[in-house]
């Protein structure tokens, strides 16, 4: 049966005894340990991801003086609620307004916001998006993300060349008015901040 | 350098295929690939400029058609066997061993100083901005045009920005130059500026989609002022 990493070159099952050879190696030489493999697993899959990006944002729409800390320096405002560390030393919050859209990419690899919204999808990482994001982002949005931006609204795409970690503050929805941070932030998707999809509705 | 990994407005790539609820690692050798770029760059294997040339000099047909964490594997051979850590003929043997053998078990070993460095980089990362006393050329408001040099060896001055002229919209101090640290030169910190293009100025005002802007991070030595 075919499996997820399964390519035209390798099968899953060569790229399993590849990566376990090496790793055997790197464990002979005192390099690596099988421990710090399944921490950082778990790091990534339970404790770091799109969840805390969310909680960044629904305190933004809810407390105006932390949102102007976030745009003017995001690092030191996330860090204020014990979020940072690595692949978002430097990040940079960029902010959706009636008349700006904004998109992230890296076209020239796969920089991407660790702290705030985890490891990235696939698709953020293959060269697809990475190629047409910046040359054609009004067609990718609207026929592959199917989120069209309408044409008056000026779509801003950040190429991550350097080390600073761009990432979106999407518009809070209407009809949110009452809601506190907590409903607020599960109304937000990781795909809301990076600029390729809609925020949830309540 | 020149190369496929250089992305941006390359035509005939196809749909972007996304995937619901697809698990942050898709098998268990993710894993294992993902832990190695933090264990090795412990181990001194590379830099985080140094990683991403040693995958920019894979075989281009291989970048496009792997996974992206085989991009790391690749790394991790590239430079191990730079190191004189792995021996590329064992790895070969080994991984047939693991093929015919795919439930032996790997080597057992505690490192609890990894563990804490692995809690420690996740938390604090590794800043890549640095103090100077190089003033700085330009300012926010400048409009400056990319020199339209091809070096050879890493850059991040990507072929579509190349000759194009913006404006620049924020100064962010130093930080390390790819262009050097990438190439296992020195860190040589130099200032970095945001630049913003428009659509027509990348891609033509016959091509270009109304309405967009894209904003590129780049080195002083990338700049000179528009003429």
């Amino acid at each position: 049966m075919a499996q997820p990493t399964d390519t035209p070159l390798r099968t899953q099952e060569e790229i399993t005894a590849r990566v376990k050879a090496l790793e055997a190696m790197l464990i002979e030489k005192g390099i690596m340990t099988t421990e710090a493999v399944d921490r950082l697993a778990e790091i990534y899959e339970n404790e770091v991801g799109p969840q805390l990006g969310a909680q960044v944002v629904a305190r933004a729409w809810t407390d105006p003086e932390f949102k102007q800390r976030l745009l003017a320096d995001a690092s030191a405002a996330c860090a204020e609620m014990g979020i940072g560390g690595l692949q978002g030393e430097e990040m940079v919050v960029v902010e959706n307004t009636d008349t700006v859209h904004n998109v992230i990419v890296c076209t020239l690899c796969s920089c991407y916001p660790w702290p705030v919204l985890g490891l990235p999808p696939n698709w953020y990482k293959a060269p697809a998006y990475r190629s047409r994001i910046v040359r054609e982002p009004r067609k990718v949005l609207a026929e592959d993300f199917g989120f069209p931006i309408p044409d008056d609204v000026e779509v801003r795409i950040w190429d991550s060349s350097s080390e600073l970690r761009y990432w979106v503050l999407p518009q809070r929805p209407a009809g949110t008015e009452g809601l506190g941070a907590f409903e607020l932030a599960a109304l937000v998707t990781r795909d809301s901040m990076i600029g390729v999809g809609p925020v949830g509705t309540p | 350098m020149n190369g496929v990994f250089d992305l941006g407005g390359t035509d005939g790539l196809g749909k972007v295929q996304t995937i619901e609820n697809e698990p942050v690692f898709r098998a268990e050798w993710e894993k294992a690939a993902f832990a190695m770029f933090s264990n090795c760059f412990r181990a001194g294997f590379f830099g985080v400029d140094s990683f991403r040339h040693s995958i920019e000099k894979m075989d281009p047909a291989e970048y496009l058609l792997s996974n992206y964490y085989e991009h790391w594997v690749h790394v991790i051979e590239d430079r191990g066997a730079q190191k004189g850590v792995i021996d590329p003929a064992e790895l070969d043997a080994r991984t047939q061993f693991f093929l015919d053998n795919p439930d032996a078990p790997l080597p057992e070993r505690e490192d609890p100083d990894l563990l804490a460095f692995v809690d420690a980089v996740v938390k604090s990362g590794a800043p890549a901005n640095r103090p100077t006393d190089k003033e700085a050329r330009f300012a926010v408001g400048d409009k400056v045009t990319v020199i339209a040099d091809s070096p050879y060896g890493h850059t991040r001055r990507a072929r579509y920005i190349r000759g194009r002229t913006g404006e620049i919209t924020a100064a962010h101090g130093a930080a390390i130059y790819p262009d050097s640290a990438g190439n296992d030169g020195p860190e040589a910190p130099e200032h970095l500026y945001t630049v913003r293009f428009t659509a027509e100025e990348l891609w033509g005002p016959g091509t270009a989609e109304p309405n967009n802007t894209v904003y590129f991070d780049v080195w002083e030595p990338y700049l000179t002022t528009a003429s």
